[in-house]
């Protein structure tokens, strides 16, 4: 059956390496949802949150598949029920809108998003949530002529509480001299 | 290595092949790498330069090299078509493990991406065939980057490597070059230890099993325990059989040795692994050409697997034990705690099988002019350690199949890829390890025309390769195909050959047919007795099929071992 996983990769920061973990899905045809990358606590370490709908076999298998890389330092594979997400999106909007009335502000006031900028022109809207609050929330923006939207890819954080720096050692101690 | 100062990067690139011990290197060259072709010049003396006739010749004599002498081979090519002509072999080399390092020049930095004369992203067509890949751009990166090819190419599961060097990072001047082998990468591990939990449950599932059955794989020859591995099947009275790949790593005459497995692998080591109740799978990966209906296979048994590559296990079957490690690492700890056991009916199975398979099959092979018959004189025949390097099709099958492996023998062949063409070049790499005492090149009429130019380099180096025709006239493997599953619809399965005696014979190498039973041993001994290369060429039946087979979709032990049974 297939379901929404989140695979979380901790990686070197090396050219290229987005290039040899994408390919791993094309080769599967396995659409990527969402991808995020970004560095990571640890010094010189990046990482990607790369969303995907597949089976848990599909899934696994492109777990190990990416953990296989070289420059691969490690890479979890979680079901939506592991993982806290949340995602931003950015919405542009006519300053006029504010002029004809409260409407805009109480609809942002009480979807918790926040204005980030008014221009003379347009204002820009910020909404941190899940994507299905983002979409509700442009949904509901219907009315105000949205001139553009655009979505961050999904940051996690999990549930377990390892750090990765404990599972490299880990890794480091299965290592044969 | 002491410092070197002011040298330039090419200087730089061929000292570092020297520190990794590399003394032979397979290329050809062009205007993006002749920098380090300069270098070489002045380096005669340490390494050796082979000039191959065709850049998908040089990576297959690579790793004919690495795969004959458990070391990393080399290629060195130019950019552009250089460099996409040797995506087949980087190919080969990705699904069969084997450890090369493919260097290739590249336009100068600051025309990458331009369009330049012979410009083309290899790093990007090569990723999903390279085990590791890299763009050098400076000359200060060679020696970094170089000592992290050698060692991400032998170490763990093999496989290759490329460097692509653009031309001013091999002309820019190093002040100071100070080489520094690789042996570890913060995100790599790859040999981890075997778990002991693993390891005990493995030794109790093999101590309490019945009908065991070890299959053996190219990993058992790639970490060296072929003692380790005869040692547990005496102590556990175990049969053996083997992969492709794997075939080598046990003296095929071992009273112990069920044969090959797979698609038209021997009867015994089919049939058993669909009876066995423990199947040891050690270095292996359970290919589709191996397993035949996954769904039906040995789903009766506990399977062990023993695999170096973590993502290899559970790949394709569910082992009820799966041991993560290197193959020799796990026998090691596995024997001390196996019983010593007996299983005399379990093996009098085998050899009934065994001989049901030589009434039907084999003896009529060798009574005629066949591909198998061949072969077997070549087996009989040779004396001393023998390389087989066998090209793909009914030829691969034969050599596989009636050859008789002896301690000291190798089999090279392509085994994931299934390239024809493989076999002269990887023959060529093989020759220059001087690791056997014969190196035996076994093609089919459509393969050996494939890389036939290779010639040209056994006849300038003097390589003393003996080339064994097995010409049937036919793309022979798949008018056998066409025969069994499109109403013998041979359509383009028959070629018209040149008289390959006489191409032979015009590249100065010694050569002869044969066309009847009687004059094959004779031909066979002159050969193998000659000094120096010798190509001898036999006209074998036109239509014969290789058998047994397991049908497209049955399972192992469905195998028929004559079309009507
Ligand atoms: C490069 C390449 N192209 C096509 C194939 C498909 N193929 C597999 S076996 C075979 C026939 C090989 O003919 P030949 O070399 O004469 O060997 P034979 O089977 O007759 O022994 C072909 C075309 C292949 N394996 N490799
Ligand atoms: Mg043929």
């Amino acid at each position: 059956m297939n379901r929404k996983y989140t695979l979380l990769i901790y990686t070197e920061n090396h050219v290229g390496l987005l290039n040899r973990i994408s390919i791993i899905f094309t080769r599967h045809k396995v659409n990527i949802e969402s991808l995020n990358t970004s560095p990571s606590m640890e010094e010189g370490v990046h990482s990607f949150v790369i969303t995907v709908n597949t089976s848990l076999a599909q899934a696994e298998h492109l777990r190990k598949a990416i953990e296989k890389q070289v420059e691969v330092l490690k890479a979890f594979l979680y079901e939506e029920k592991q993982v806290i997400p949340m995602e931003v999106a950015l919405f542009k909007i006519s300053t006029a809108n504010l002029k004809s009335g409260n409407a805009l502000e109480k609809l942002i006031r009480e979807s918790s998003a926040r204005i980030i900028t008014v221009e003379p022109e347009f204002l820009v809207i910020e909404k941190t949530g899940t994507q299905s609050d983002i979409q509700d929330f442009l949904r509901q923006l219907s009315d105000f002529d949205v001139r553009e939207f655009i979505q961050s890819g999904r940051v996690i954080v999990t549930r377990p509480m390892g750090k990765l720096k404990d599972y490299l050692l880990e890794l480091e101690k299965q290592e044969e001299e | 290595m002491e410092n070197k100062f002011n040298i330039t990067g090419a200087e730089a690139i061929t000292l570092a092949l020297i520190e990794e011990g590399v003394d032979t290197v397979f290329g050809y060259p062009g205007g993006n790498n002749l920098p380090v072709y300069d270098s070489f010049y002045t380096h005669e003396k340490e390494i050796r330069h082979v000039l191959v006739r065709h850049e998908q010749g040089a990576v297959h004599a690579a790793e004919g090299y690495a795969s004959a002498n458990r070391r990393v081979g080399v290629c060195m090519v130019t950019s552009g078509p250089g460099a996409t002509n040797l995506l087949t072999g980087i190919a080969d080399a990705q699904l069969d493990s084997v450890p090369i390092v493919c260097i290739t020049g590249q336009v100068v930095k600051p025309q990458l991406g331009y369009d330049a004369f012979q410009e083309t992203d290899v790093v990007g067509f090569s990723m999903p065939v390279t085990k590791w890949n890299y763009q050098i751009t400076s000359a200060s990166e060679i020696a970094s980057v170089m000592a992290k090819a050698f060692y991400i190419a032998r170490s763990g599961r093999p496989g290759p490597v490329l460097l692509d060097i653009t031309k001013d990072a091999q002309t820019q001047i190093i002040e100071k070059f100070e080489y520094k082998k690789c042996t570890k990468i913060r995100s790599y591990h790859p040999k981890l230890k075997p778990s002991e939990t693993s390891v005990n449950e493995a030794a109790t599932l093999l101590n309490n099993a019945q009908r065991p059955l070890m299959i053996v794989g190219h990993g058992v020859l790639l970490s060296g325990c072929q003692d380790e591995v005869k040692e547990l099947a005496e102590k556990l009275d175990m049969p053996v059989a083997s992969t492709l790949l794997g075939l080598s790593s046990v003296e095929n005459d071992n009273p112990l040795f069920a044969g090959m497995v797979g698609l038209h692998g021997n009867y015994a080591a089919n049939m058993m692994t669909n009876r066995c109740d423990v199947l040891l799978a050690v270095g292996m990966r359970f290919s589709d050409r191996v397993i035949g209906n996954p769904e039906k296979y040995a789903t009766q048994a506990a399977v062990i697997h023993i695999e170096i590559d973590p993502s290899e296990v559970g790949k394709i079957i569910s082992p009820a034990v799966g041991i993560v490690s290197d193959a020799k690492s796990a026998l090691q700890k596995i024997l001390p705690l196996i019983r010593k056991s007996s299983h005399i009916s379990w093996l009098n199975q085998m050899r009934e099988f065994q001989a049901k398979e030589n009434e039907t099959v084999i003896n009529e092979n060798l009574s005629k002019l066949r591909m198998g018959k061949a072969v077997r004189v070549v087996s009989e025949k040779k004396s001393g350690s023998t390389a087989v390097v066998a090209d793909v099709g009914q030829n691969q099958m034969a050599s596989a199949r009636y050859f008789s492996f002896q301690p000291g023998d190798s089999i090279i062949t392509s085994g994931g890829l299934g390239t024809m063409g493989f076999a002269l070049p990887a023959s060529i790499g093989a020759a220059y390890t001087k690791k056997f005492q014969n190196v035996v090149c076994i093609m089919g009429d459509g393969g050996f025309q494939m890389t036939i130019e290779e010639l040209g380099t056994i006849m300038q180096y003097k390589l003393p390769v003996k080339i064994l025709l097995l010409n049937n006239n036919y793309l022979g493997m798949i008018r056998q195909l066409q025969d069994l599953y499109y109403n013998s619809h041979y359509y383009f399965g028959e070629m018209q050959n040149p008289d390959f005696v006489k191409i032979v014979e015009a590249y100065g190498i010694k050569a002869e047919k044969v066309d009847n039973l009687e004059a094959l041993e004779p031909a066979v001994k002159r050969m193998m007795d000659y000094n120096g290369a010798y190509f001898l060429e036999v006209r074998v039946e036109k239509q014969e099929n290789i058998y047994p087979v397991i049908p497209s979709g049955k399972a192992v032990d469905e195998m028929l071992l004559t079309p009507n049974n």
